[in-house]
């Protein structure tokens, strides 16, 4: 730029832009503020060089300081790990039957089984832990295999009908399909119908309970109130597994069922095991 | 024509010494609101053995703020909203009554801005001195004065930052603490940041903190009204300013001439007057020629009124947005017309809406009648209202007290037996300083039935002294209830204090198979 031009009134250069004749001058930045962008550049390349700030191909640079957020993280990791150790080492030792509510070691448990039940078990058992069809309702006073803190733990540990762990709880219903005839499977739901439901028809009931007698009281009871050694459900009371109706016991009693837990023990650290079988003893259906 | 500026340099302000009723009530007013900020943290009040004995006390840690015989727990904080609305409410009443005088008399950087020139003066001397030096070049005399007002003024920020801290922990301790380096840092920088922003808007932004940076002058027009008893020149009586006759000007003169000969000494050059700093005021003023006249008002035009103002404003060019009626300017002028044997009140506190009256050489209206208007009486029935409502409410709060979040994640529990629980956690509060044995019921149209997770049967819960304890609840509707069937039921929990009688309740809803 040759011809600069210059303001009349002040004698200030001008920077060549004019808008509506209002001409803008080229006056200096203040030096203040010049200084503090020199700064900012300065302290900007020893920031870059000092903690991990360039892209590469694969990763970004270091820094010379070697942070990076996620040691942070595994730090304050190890750090809660550390606080928590002693807990943790009371939760080993101790027989989770004997703690009580209001116990340090007790809250400690329910905070850390909780997190562990969002995390691994509330795909299946809900958020909540009311469960969902075929995924027991941990909040009620139905158990299949026992609800005290140690039946629980048992089957965290070793799961349910998996085929993992030797000692998995393991039971069958056979499939009554190819077992019994039509009329009478029937007659066998009606009867089922007949032990909680207000409606059912008594003479079909009746023939049930003879086919009951000898197909299903081995594993479900002669009263119909389940076996716990074997996780067979009591049939007389009002909670469901997978449905009351007459069309989802008919297709019970033809398929069976087959639930599988997986065994957590082979999953978790024993601590964890021990921490959400107090948590879901806690939640309200503990026996 | 002068090219207007963005941004004008601040003029220094150096204001005079004077002395007069206003001065004095000032001087107490410092007295006492300083008094009151430095002890405070340090008057004990014994609340029992579990609670701190601090009479006023912000214990962040905990949430409680303890306030004499009050305490105010986190979810109580709309008792400390009410009171700064109440603040406001008043600030908005004394300013439509009397004025800027919270800007005058009790305002924070005003008294310590007030504190800082008393200093300055002490180092610097008055107001002339103070030019004089302002205007010297730098030397080891006007280094030793400034470092010397630097140092006593840093040891007032730090006592007044100091201080700030005492009111969130124990006071002894903490100053214990400070003295031996053991105090959390938290304190320490608390205290330097208050120190840097006492120094510097006391000793050196003064007057420019209240122009630049406060709302309030902005807010306070909107407040005012010709009615308001504010500080005023009466300028009916000040104008045509001149200096007086020409016989009491010469006398005054030669007066002042002998004063400044015998304080200036003997071989001394003595300070020439800096040129008149600001001509607006030559506006009607005095030119030499009129002196000889005897048609002048009051004012002799001796510029006491600016020269004590810690605002740098001249209030004879009337109401300014600067003007914090501190009426240092009344003490000046009634000062100089008791000399020149005039009457007092050429500068006055008054209501605008006098001066015609006034002029037409009438009687102004009694005070009660400026301040009773219906402005001031709906600021003092709002303020009333709220004052009393907070009243009320602190008298009626219970020492007990439950908050219940029913359980949502389900909303509603089938048990095998066919009955609906619902769950809720219910949190007591013992606001006492001793433990207390809690009774839970609850009340409802339909039978329900109450059980506490992990009390066996009991429905006493213990809960320790001023601590919030949360317990789990269990209702339950068997299958006949109407509560099981239907979609919701009301009912209400109940905390009772069975030794004392105090009882407490909640209102929530359960939830039914829909």
């Amino acid at each position: 730029m040759s011809d600069k031009k210059v303001d009349q009134e002040t004698g200030v250069e001008t920077t060549g832009h004019s808008w509506d004749g209002i001409e803008e001058l080229n006056n200096p930045l203040p030096r203040w503020w010049l200084w503090t962008l020199y700064a900012t550049i300065i302290w900007g390349v020893g920031y870059t060089i000092a903690y991990p700030a360039w892209p590469m191909i694969s990763g970004a640079t270091a820094g010379v300081l070697g942070y990076s957020t996620r040691g942070e993280v595994v730090q304050d990791i190890i750090d809660h790990d550390a606080k928590n150790s002693a807990l943790v080492a009371d939760l080993l030792e101790t027989d989770i039957a004997t703690l009580a509510p209001g116990d340090d070691l007790h809250r400690y448990a329910v905070a850390r089984g909780g997190s562990v039940f969002r995390a691994q078990c509330s795909q299946c058992h809900g958020s909540g832990a009311a469960g969902a069809k075929g995924y027991p309702n941990l909040l009620d006073d139905a158990w299949l295999w026992g609800g005290d803190v140690e039946n629980i733990a048992y089957s965290v540990r070793h799961g349910i009908r998996n085929l993992t762990d030797l000692d998995a709880r393991y039971s069958e219903m056979p499939a009554f399909d190819e077992l019994l005839e039509d009329a009478e499977i029937d007659a066998v739901v009606e009867y089922v119908v007949s032990l909680s439901a207000p409606e059912f028809d008594a003479d079909i009931a009746a023939e049930g309970a003879v086919i009951y007698a000898d197909n299903c009281s081995a594993c479900h009871g002669e009263n119909a109130m389940g076996d716990r050694e074997l996780g067979a459900p009591n049939l007389s009371d009002a909670i469901w597994l997978y449905g009351g109706d007459r069309a989802t016991l008919e297709t019970t009693v033809r398929q069976a069922r087959f639930g599988v837990m997986p065994a957590w023990g082979q999953r978790l650290s024993e601590e964890d095991v021990r921490a959400v079988s107090v948590y879901v003893h806690s939640l309200g259906g503990g026996e | 024509m002068t090219n207007p500026s963005l941004y004008a340099p601040r003029e220094p302000i150096f204001p005079r010494r004077v002395s007069g009723f206003f001065r004095r009530l000032k001087w107490w007013i410092m007295g006492v609101t300083l008094a009151i900020y430095y002890l405070t943290p340090f008057i004990r009040w014994d609340r029992g053995p579990n609670l701190p004995d601090q009479a006023v006390l912000i214990d962040l840690a905990s949430r409680r703020f303890y306030f004499f015989w009050i305490e105010i727990w986190p979810h109580e904080f709309y008792f400390v909203a009410g009171l700064l609305i109440m603040a406001g409410l008043g600030l908005f009443l004394f300013t439509s009554a009397l004025g800027r005088v919270w800007c005058g008399y009790t305002c924070p950087q005003t008294v310590w801005t007030d504190l800082f020139i008393l200093v300055e003066r002490w180092i610097e001397g008055d107001r002339n001195a103070r030019v004089r030096l302002h205007h010297a070049p730098w030397s080891f005399r006007k280094w030793r004065l400034r470092l010397t007002k630097w140092v006593v003024w840093l040891l007032i920020a730090v006592a007044t930052g100091g201080a700030w801290v005492f009111y969130f922990t124990d006071a002894p301790q903490l100053a214990r603490d400070l003295v031996s380096l053991n105090a959390a840092p938290v304190a320490y920088i608390t205290i330097a940041i208050l120190t840097l922003t006492t120094f510097v808007f006391g000793g050196f932004m003064r007057e420019q903190v209240c122009i630049y940076m406060c709302p309030w002058p902005r807010i306070q027009a909107a407040m005012m009204d010709p009615d308001t008893i504010t500080v005023a020149y009466r300028e009916w009586r000040g104008e045509p300013r001149g200096k007086g006759n020409v016989r009491k000007r010469d006398r005054v003169a030669a007066e002042q001439a002998a004063k400044e000969a015998q304080a200036a000494g003997p071989g001394q050059a003595r300070y020439a007057p800096t040129p008149y700093p600001n001509p607006k005021l030559q506006i009607g003023g005095a030119p030499q020629a009129e002196a000889a006249t005897n048609e002048h008002g009051d004012c002799i035009d001796c510029m006491a009124c600016v020269n004590v103002c810690p605002m740098g404003i001249d209030i004879r060019d009337g109401q300014q947005m600067e003007c914090i009626t501190c009426a240092l300017c009344i003490d000046a002028c009634d000062d100089v017309m008791d000399k020149i044997g005039k009457p007092r009140g050429l500068i006055d506190y008054m209501a605008l809406s006098d001066e015609p009256a006034e002029r037409a050489g009438g009687a102004p209206k009694p005070i009660w009648r400026h301040v009773l208007r219906p402005r001031t009486i709906v600021y003092t029935a709002l303020w009333s209202c709220i004052g009393l409502a907070l009243l009320y409410g602190l008298f009626i709060r219970s020492d007990i007290e439950l908050t219940v979040s029913p359980q949502r994640n389900p909303t509603y529990v089938v048990q095998s037996d066919g009955s609906i629980r619902n769950i809720y956690d219910i949190r007591l509060r013992n606001k006492q300083g001793e433990a207390r044995q809690f009774h839970l019921s609850l009340t409802s149209d339909a039978l329900l039935r109450i059980e506490l997770e992990g009390r066996q049967g009991q429905l006493n819960v213990p809960v320790p002294a001023d601590t919030t304890v949360l317990q789990r609840v269990y209702v339950t509707a068997r299958p006949q209830d109407a509560a099981a069937t239907a979609d919701r039921t009301d009912l209400r929990f109940w905390v009772e204090d069975l030794t004392t009688g105090d009882r407490a309740g909640r209102a929530t809803t359960f939830n039914g198979r829909e």
